[in-house]
């Protein structure tokens, strides 16, 4: 990969979800997806700089938002459905948690954040949410 | 980017010599790259560049048979084309509306690159978007000064964009120069942000402490020590004859007697001239202003980063959303250690099951009034514990004065520090027994957390003020001493004089050495001195702790593993969790004596600098090597503003003492700065009246009128009524809103 040669060349999603930063992180596959211009993973020098820059802890609460959204957005369908919220919650929990749980857990939380009751969250329910979290810009930060 | 900038640059090339061919890859390009908002103002654009072509196309006969011949090339282009085309706008020729237009135009391209940081765009598309509006803007910015004064323009144009620059490389330097940041990032990703957010904390109080240390060395010790009179000129700067013979050991030296006490280190060193050295550096003014500043400058700085984190963290309603900031805002980002996240990934599903046992039953209490009867026995307890240690501080402090009056060097070394060991030994041994009993009350983790937080900080303040009572009974006793000295010294005066002969007033003076003056009493020192111990030991104190508490109790559980009974790293005692909150309230106490000593031992601040910079680097080391991840984590984030509020509270509370020494006591005859008025704040009387033209002391006399002070208080306290009940009738206005809108969302919905 010679990039003075071809500065358009790609890092493939293996190598750089092996980066100490994100090697632990449950989400890094839909974290480096959700960056790449072809939905693979496959990430460009300027994809690459975007993902660092919006996971700062200098970038917009706003911003952060956005990114948050399409990246718990596993069928990438621009609504968080009860099957992206499963999956979210798996992995979290690495799976320690019985099925009827998870059901529990997952309606809980379109119960709670979902405002125009189709039972799933839109990006408006899911930024109306997160945007009250004290946690949120503390945790979605990544220190490069 | 350089490539892309060089494609544009071929590109414009290109454009201007020979057709529009080599252009339209690169309108293709950025045709595809495009957003909506982007052709909007693109729209707007056109519009305005429309205006502006049809002054330009009378000129370019050549221009006009090409653009007429493309009209299925998307407009932008068309416009690109234009721009590229373009030499220069005459303003001339433009009418003051278009000029508008124009400069609307220009500002619009300006907002649009400041605010490209915020928006979700991919890279790429920004990066172009950045490029064109720079064009666009730098094209029509010149152009806009008319005609005389464009050069001008121009000029400021250059200046601001010099300076924006400037600022931008500045910031990326001042970032660059963060010290330690390394280290916590290490830390942040082996036990997560709640650990690191108190070697954060560590790090701001490091910088407070820098400003006032530089405050107190450049304005106050420098100052006396260049410029005043030198040791041993006058016998306030010199170690008396009698302490003369142990001025330089060790022991002494360690206690802050000796050669340590009779240096700028001291209040009692300062010489209270009014001026000093060739440019007249007013001593006493400075001397006292400093005092002031620090403590304004505290204030200023705690109460901004309060308002910071308010701001921040935002009014939120802690239950609404449980289980989705469960879900979305659980997971730390930092962490990048395998065993840190195992812990995280258990804490998480441990914490989920609770929120569903939670959600499943009701909570009944079957045992409500065992469990009150507990906690009210809890609190009885602890109410003893705190009881007992003041009256043990007081008995401590009541003997070592009287080990005082005998003379200290019949003691041995315990008894002579015994207040500072009994303080620091408190501060340890009570929080661990607050821990023990807080078990009976069953609490949740988080509220338990509270309770002991506050219960430490019961302990540390009953146990400085019992502190601060028993110095001022040491003051007390100062001054009665001082009145019994002051008769002895007129009484020497008089033996001297009369020894020599008996002629008044053409006697010559006689030169004694200024060791052998007998000397007054000053209680300012010895406060200072008091201050000075009492951190030296809890620095001490907690150091120790750490190296015995932590790497020793480590030590011994990894290496007599092997030969024990039971496990030792999963039973008791195994490795030790970094106390967050306890290492936190210690910051906090340790500022608060700084706030308190600074004013009568200046070199206060240089002290604790030097302690910061070790702990930094000693807790740095001590967690890393010794210390394991908590296991229960939970949310310490609300807990920032709380660390705040009480440091405000203890800054608060820290001044008070100072204040009122300042205000009641009359300062030692004999030492210090301010020796011989009547009250420290005369200083700034003495000042306005000699220094400021007649009429400022005139004008400051009204304004310190209490006919004048008492109005603008009560104009203070109804400001602050009214910007409170302003501030309750908008969140009532937000909840109203937002009831609003959900209303609103379910009949967009409906239709």
């Amino acid at each position: 990969m010679d990039y003075t040669n071809e500065p358009d060349c790609k890092l493939p999603l293996a190598l750089i979800v092996d980066m100490p930063e994100l090697k632990e992180n449950p989400f890094r596959n839909r974290i480096v997806e959700s960056f790449s211009e072809d939905g693979m993973g496959n990430l460009s020098f300027n994809e690459f700089v975007d993902m660092f820059s919006v996971l700062s802890e200098m970038a917009p609460r706003e911003l952060k938002a956005i990114y948050a959204f399409k990246i718990y957005d596993y069928n990438v369908d621009n609504y968080l459905c009860k099957e992206d919220l499963e999956k979210t919650l798996n992995k979290l929990t690495k799976e320690e948690l019985t099925p009827e749980e998870v059901e529990l857990v997952c309606e809980k939380a379109i119960e709670e954040a979902d405002l125009d009751g189709d039972n799933k969250l839109s990006y408006t329910d899911f930024e109306n949410m997160i945007s009250r979290a004290p946690d949120f810009l503390s945790t979605f930060h990544i220190r490069i | 980017e350089r490539r892309e900038r060089s494609r544009r640059r071929k590109g414009k090339a290109e454009h201007e010599t020979s057709g529009h061919e080599g252009n339209k890859r690169e309108r293709d390009q950025t045709r595809a790259n495009k957003n909506e908002e982007k052709i909007e103002s693109g729209d707007q654009l056109k519009e305005k560049e429309k205006a502006l072509g049809v002054k330009k196309k009378k000129k370019r006969r050549k221009k006009v048979v090409e653009t007429s011949s493309e009209p299925e090339t998307s407009e932008d282009g068309d416009d690109e084309e234009e721009v590229n085309n373009d030499g220069e706008v005459r303003p001339e020729l433009l009418s003051p509306e278009e000029l508008e237009k124009l400069k609307e135009a220009v500002d619009e391209k300006k907002k649009l690159i400041q605010s490209l940081r915020g928006k979700p765009w991919p890279m790429k598309q920004k990066l172009v978007t950045l490029r064109e509006s720079q064009l666009f803007v730098e094209k029509y910015e010149g152009a806009l000064g008319k005609g005389k004064g464009r050069k001008l323009y121009a000029y400021k144009v250059m200046m601001t964009k010099k300076w924006m620059k400037f600022q931008r490389d500045f910031e990326n330097f001042k970032i660059a120069c963060i010290p330690w940041e390394m280290k916590i990032k290490e830390i942040e990703s082996h036990f997560g942000s709640s650990v690191a957010s108190y070697f954060i904390f560590l790090r701001w109080m490091y910088g407070i402490n820098m400003i006032l240390f530089s405050l107190t060395f450049g304005l106050v010790m420098v100052p006396e020590a260049l410029m005043g009179r030198a040791y041993g000129s006058i016998p306030r700067k010199t170690v008396p004859r009698a302490e003369e013979a142990g001025a330089m050991d060790f022991a002494v030296l360690w206690d802050f007697g000796g050669y340590a006490q009779y240096s700028v280190l001291f209040y009692g060193y300062y010489n209270n001239q009014r001026a000093i050295g060739w440019f007249k550096f007013r001593m006493p003014l400075s001397y006292f202003l400093v005092g002031v500043g620090t403590v304004a400058y505290s204030y200023m700085v705690v109460i901004r980063t309060m308002a910071r984190n308010a701001n921040e963290s935002g009014i939120g309603d802690d239950n609404s959303f449980n289980f989705s900031w469960k879900m979305f805002t659980s997971w730390d980002y930092l962490i990048g250690n395998p065993e840190t996240a195992d812990n995280k990934f258990a804490s998480i599903t441990t914490s989920f099951k609770e929120a569903i046992l939670e959600e499943q039953e009701s909570r009944k209490d079957d045992n409500i009034h065992l469990t009150r009867f507990l906690r009210v026995l809890a609190n009885f307890l602890v109410l003893c514990c705190l009881a007992g240690s003041g009256y043990l501080i007081y008995f401590v402090v009541r003997r070592s004065q009287k080990f005082a009056l005998d003379g200290l060097e019949n003691h041995t070394w315990w008894e002579r520090n015994e207040v500072n060991m009994v303080m620091s030994l408190l501060g340890m041994f009570c929080p661990m027994l607050f821990d023990v009993i807080s078990t009976l009350e069953n609490y949740h983790p988080r509220v338990a957390l509270q309770w002991q937080l506050g219960r430490i900080f019961a302990l540390f303040l009953g146990n400085l003020y019992t502190f601060i009572i028993a110095l001022m009974d040491a003051i007390n006793l100062k001054r009665k001493e001082e009145k019994v000295v002051k008769y002895n010294i007129t009484m020497w005066e008089a033996t001297l004089y009369n020894g020599t002969g008996s002629e008044n007033s053409t006697a010559p003076p006689i030169t004694i050495h200024p060791a052998d003056v007998p000397r007054g009493p000053c209680w300012e020192t010895m406060v200072g001195q008091e201050f000075v111990r009492l951190i030296i030991s809890d620095t001490m104190t907690t150091y120790i702790t750490l190296l015995i508490g932590d790497f020793l109790r480590a030590v011994l559980v990894r290496f007599l593993n092997h030969c024990w009974c039971w496990d030792l790293e999963a039973g008791f005692p195994s490795y030790s969790e970094f106390d967050v909150s306890g290492n936190v309230l210690g910051l906090i106490f340790n500022q608060g004596m700084i706030w308190m000593g600074a004013f009568y031992a200046p070199c206060l601040p240089a002290l604790n600098l030097l302690r910061l910079h070790v702990s930094m680097y000693l807790q740095c080391w001590a967690v890393m090597c010794c210390n394991v991840p908590q296991e229960r984590v939970f949310k310490a984030s609300g807990s920032n503003n709380f660390y705040m509020a009480m440091l405000l509270v203890i800054l608060f509370l820290s001044t008070l003492p100072a204040i009122y020494t300042i205000v009641t006591i009359p300062p030692s005859f004999d030492c210090g700065p301010f020796s011989g008025k009547n009250r420290m704040f005369d200083v700034i009387q003495e000042t306005l009246e000699s220094d400021f033209p007649a009429w400022f002391s005139k004008v400051f006399s009204y304004a310190s009128n209490p006919g004048l002070v008492l109005p603008f208080i009560l104009l203070m306290v109804l400001a602050i009524y009214y910007l409170q009940s302003t501030s309750k009738s908008y969140k009532e206005a937000n909840v109203e809103l937002k009831k609003k809108l959900q209303m609103v969302i379910q009949r967009l919905d409906n239709f």
